[in-house]
């Protein structure tokens, strides 16, 4: 069980439309029993239109590897300024990663969608494991990701 | 220097090392493995023809990737279930599960990481430096010990421990050298150090817009080779502006979906061709038989480990701790060794020992670190060395020539050279005579002239003992034993005796054999192995200090036969003079294989005078194939001490004996072995040139005017006794 407590100064693209708030929030993200090394997972978010707006979370610390998340790293092209200072442990399977953020309230019921990618080694890529949309109601409610996720859930 | 660089790592590291080299050897298996298991494509496969084959078998297909040893493997989503499979080429079909090999994922694991995350990957990176390091030090060392790059792999000699490590290490380096530095610049690479990140071309910002080209259409995945794929991506099903991704061997590119158009395309760097390059040659991935190979050669390396610690711990034992070692500055004997396998140590420890508990102030250290300006207190100089290889200088010794040779002022304390060697190879102390010269010349004063000890004998080294004790003139009895040998009782059963009437009272002492265990004739230790010319050593009553003596006999005769002159106040040869048949010795056999004759036909000419005659005996009585062999003895009259002269004319008669001749030194006309020599030696040169061996024994004088009768002689020819001598055609065995 890893558990994360960690206050970002997110990009720009995250923290400009919250001028005023911010609350924190509990990201937990259980992985499957897939039968291979740990995955690499990339929490980040697209804006209503469908761009790439940041990063929340990087689990795996070798930047070779990041190509194979790869829609993040084609919205990035794997730039290590939208993942410095949240970089974590890849992740076993079965075990999982929560990871506590003060997110900006305007990301919330405002077309954001947070999405994971995943990747193992020898294994599939799977980007856009999950993509979730950020609304208040949402909250508590697992999800199930594509591949390697068994479930995912906020909670404010 | 080398060989500690060589000795420490190997030895710190010698587990994880072994732990690389085992997982390492079993994980080369699998790339061949599977270059045979996978269904390969035919040569005129194309991409576009693939991946419409296997969009066909499976309409959700998102990747297709192809692995070096051809394996092709698809990843697809049929009703958002994930799927994957190995892929026939020929079908598009699934034939085998895409799942990793668990025993490969553990393998993996243990050999990059011992599953410690990047402290593992850190340890076992050290561990592939230390691989390097051992692979470099150890090349030097091979060529050291060969005598040169041009004999790499030349014959072996020595302990079976040395010659099994270089055995392998001299086949195997390449690999390991190969294995550990692709090992580095993988590891490196892991960790970020090195500009070999992905070269991905910039997303397209304008695309189509449409969507659902035919893949057999898309003209650059028609003018792919599947041999060329590495990956392809599909698209996300319901994203118009998404993209193809192409990767190949010669770069990565994106494919418009509604037109099959090259959007964009980047080529892999330098560095990361090499990086690719490193890749493959250490892991095999498409490079199946050299993988293999890499895994054989990784195999030695426990053997070399274990070898290796066998080495160590052998040059440990006889290196012993020098207790009460004074310091350098307060010192007035500084003693200073050269020694390669550490027996000079031993002896060095020995003379400290004997010194000090005479009142003097002994320094021991090794010769490299010689420095004239920290012996403020000096008085003496005592150097003992023993020869590397073809006479280059031993492990401890590096250096100390080129710093002599540097001084503008020797020390004014004078020196004594004492060398370590064994007179049946050619260099037979040639680091020592080196150092003696060079102190010559730059006019350092001598304590004693260069003195030797042949084989780590004892005798010798007490003897120079004497002679050091004299020039500082006080009492000093050097009794080295350098490996205590487990002795045996021999029982004399007869004697004869010779020489009384000539003032060399001599016997020929013949011992029953001693009772020989199971394991020793099993492994032909001790007593249950022996020739003509290996050595008997003698513990004589009251001494720790064993007598070398050549055997006159050999196992097959059934008995053990020495002879031995009585010398002035001689205790050994005392004791063994008044031995009667009934009564006992404590003795044990040394090997002596510079001094047997060597195998085949070819004639033996067989030099000795005095005692010297023990051995050649030995060898005429055993010469049960009968090959010519040709006597020359020396003796003093033949009234009184022609050993074995009862014997020969029965040897003649069968044939184990072609000719002798003898020499008398006191007569009308004294005559001596080399005299008797030059008399034949046009006959004696014709023998040589026709492949003859010769083998001497007896005094140093008498083996010196042999040298010399067929240096003379043999000159006509081209050859010297040096030449015959570095061809194993010329033995000597000199006391």
């Amino acid at each position: 069980m890893k558990s994360l407590l960690t206050t970002l100064a997110l990009t720009t693209a995250l923290t400009l439309p919250g001028l005023a708030q911010a609350r924190p929030v509990t990201l937990t993200t259980t992985l499957s029993g897939y039968g291979g090394d740990g995955a690499y997972l990339v929490l980040y978010v697209t804006d209503a239109r469908g761009a790439y707006a940041g990063t929340l979370w990087m689990a795996g610390d070798k930047s070779k590897y990041y190509q194979s998340l790869g829609d993040w790293y084609r919205a990035t092209g794997g730039n290590p300024a939208q993942i410095n200072g949240i970089t974590g442990a890849s992740v076993g399977a079965g075990q999982s990663l929560k990871i506590t953020l003060d997110l900006a309230d305007a990301l919330f019921d405002a077309g954001y969608v947070l999405h994971i990618d995943a990747a193992v080694e020898e294994m599939r890529d799977s980007p856009n494991e999950i993509a979730l949309p950020l609304t208040s109601a949402g909250a508590g409610k697992p999800v199930r990701g594509r591949r390697y996720i068994a479930n995912f859930r906020y909670d404010m | 220097m080398i060989r500690a660089l060589h000795r420490w790592p190997g030895l710190l590291a010698l587990v994880l090392v072994t732990i690389l080299a085992l997982s390492g050897a079993a994980l080369s298996v699998f790339p061949a493995a599977e270059r045979l298991a996978a269904p390969q494509a035919g040569a005129g496969i194309s991409v576009a023809e693939l991946a419409a084959r296997v969009q066909e078998a499976y309409p959700g297909v998102e990747q297709i990737r192809r692995a070096p040893s051809g394996r092709i493997t698809a990843y697809w989503f049929d009703a958002d279930t994930p799927g994957s499979a190995v892929i026939d080429p020929a079908t598009g079909r699934g034939v085998a599960s895409a799942d990793p090999y668990p025993v490969q994922r553990w393998l993996t694991n243990l050999h990059r990481s011992l599953f410690l995350g990047d402290a593992g990957r850190m340890t076992m990176a050290m561990a592939a430096a230390v691989m390097l390091v051992l692979s470099v030090s150890g090349v030097l060392l091979v060529a050291r010990r060969m005598g040169g790059w041009r004999r790499w792999f030349a014959r072996l000699r020595g302990p079976w421990p040395g010659r099994i490590h270089t055995e392998i290490a001299r086949v195997a380096v390449i690999g390991l050298a190969l294995s550990s530095a692709t090992a580095l610049w993988m590891a490196a690479s892991t960790f970020d150090l090195l500009p070999d990140g992905p070269a991905a071309p910039a997303l397209p910002t304008e695309v189509s817009g449409q969507s659902g080209a035919a893949l057999a259409t898309m003209a650059p995945l028609a003018a792919t080779p599947v041999a060329e794929l590495r990956e392809l991506s599909f698209p996300y099903p319901d994203d118009a502006t998404d993209v193809f991704t192409l990767k190949t061997d010669r770069g990565t590119g994106y494919l418009d979906q509604g037109t099959g158009k090259l959007l964009a395309w980047a080529e892999p760097t330098g560095w990361q061709r090499v990086s690719e390059i490193a890749l493959m040659l250490h892991t095999g991935q498409g490079a199946a038989a050299l993988g293999l190979v890499l895994g054989v050669m990784a195999l030695g390396v426990p053997v070399m480990g274990a070898t290796g610690v066998i080495l160590w711990l052998a040059g440990r034992r006889a290196r012993p701790r020098i207790r009460g070692n004074h310091p350098a500055k307060r010192a007035a004997t500084i003693l200073l060794v050269g020694s390669e396998a550490g027996s000079t140590w031993g002896f060095a420890a020995t003379l400290h020992g004997a010194l000090t508990a005479a009142g003097q102030s002994v320094h021991v250290a090794p010769m490299s670190g010689f420095d004239p300006g920290r012996y403020p207190l000096a008085e003496r100089f005592i150097i003992l060395a023993a020869t590397w290889g073809e006479g280059q200088a031993p492990a401890t010794a590096k250096g100390f020539l080129d710093r002599l040779a540097a001084l503008t002022s020797v020390p004014d304390a004078p020196l004594a050279v004492l060398g370590f060697g064994d007179r049946s190879f050619p260099a037979y102390c040639a680091f020592a005579d080196e150092v003696a010269r060079l102190a010559a010349a730059k006019g350092w004063a001598r304590l004693l002239p260069i003195d030797t000890v042949d084989r780590q004998s004892p005798q010798d080294f007490a003897r120079w003992g004497r002679a050091l004790g004299e020039a500082l003139a006080i009492e000093l009895a050097l009794a080295h034993q350098p490996m205590a040998p487990p002795t045996k009782a021999l029982t004399l059963i007869s004697r004869r005796d010779y020489g009384a009437e000539v003032q060399a009272p001599t016997a020929i002492l013949r011992f029953a054999l001693p009772e020989i265990s199971l394991w020793q004739r099993l492994t032909g230790r001790g007593f249950a192995r022996f020739r003509a010319g290996d050595l008997l050593g003698i513990l004589p009553e009251g001494s720790d200090l064993p007598r070398l003596y050549s055997l006159a006999s050999e196992r097959r005769d059934g008995f053990v036969e020495i002879v031995v002159r009585k010398l002035p106040g001689g205790l050994c040869s005392g004791q063994l003079l008044a031995l009667e048949p009934g009564q006992k010795v404590r003795a044990f056999v040394r090997r002596n294989p510079g001094f047997h004759p060597a195998p085949g036909a070819a004639p033996l000419i067989l030099i000795g005078a005095g005692t010297g005659i023990g051995p050649l005996a030995g060898i005429i009585r055993g010469n049960r194939k009968r090959r010519p062999v040709h006597l020359f003895f020396g003796m003093r009259h033949p009234d009184s001490d022609f050993l074995y002269g009862e014997d020969l004319p029965g040897w003649r008669a069968d044939g184990r004996l072609a000719r002798v001749t003898t020499a008398v030194s006191r007569g009308a006309k004294p005559d001596y072995v080399q005299d008797a020599l030059r008399a034949e030696g046009a006959e004696i040169a014709r023998l040589i040139r026709g492949g003859a061996r010769i083998m001497v024994c007896g005094g140093r004088e008498m083996a010196a005017g042999v040298a010399e009768a067929l240096a003379d002689f043999l000159a006509p020819a081209g050859l010297t006794p040096i030449t015959l001598k570095a061809r194993g055609r010329y033995a000597e065995d000199i006391y």
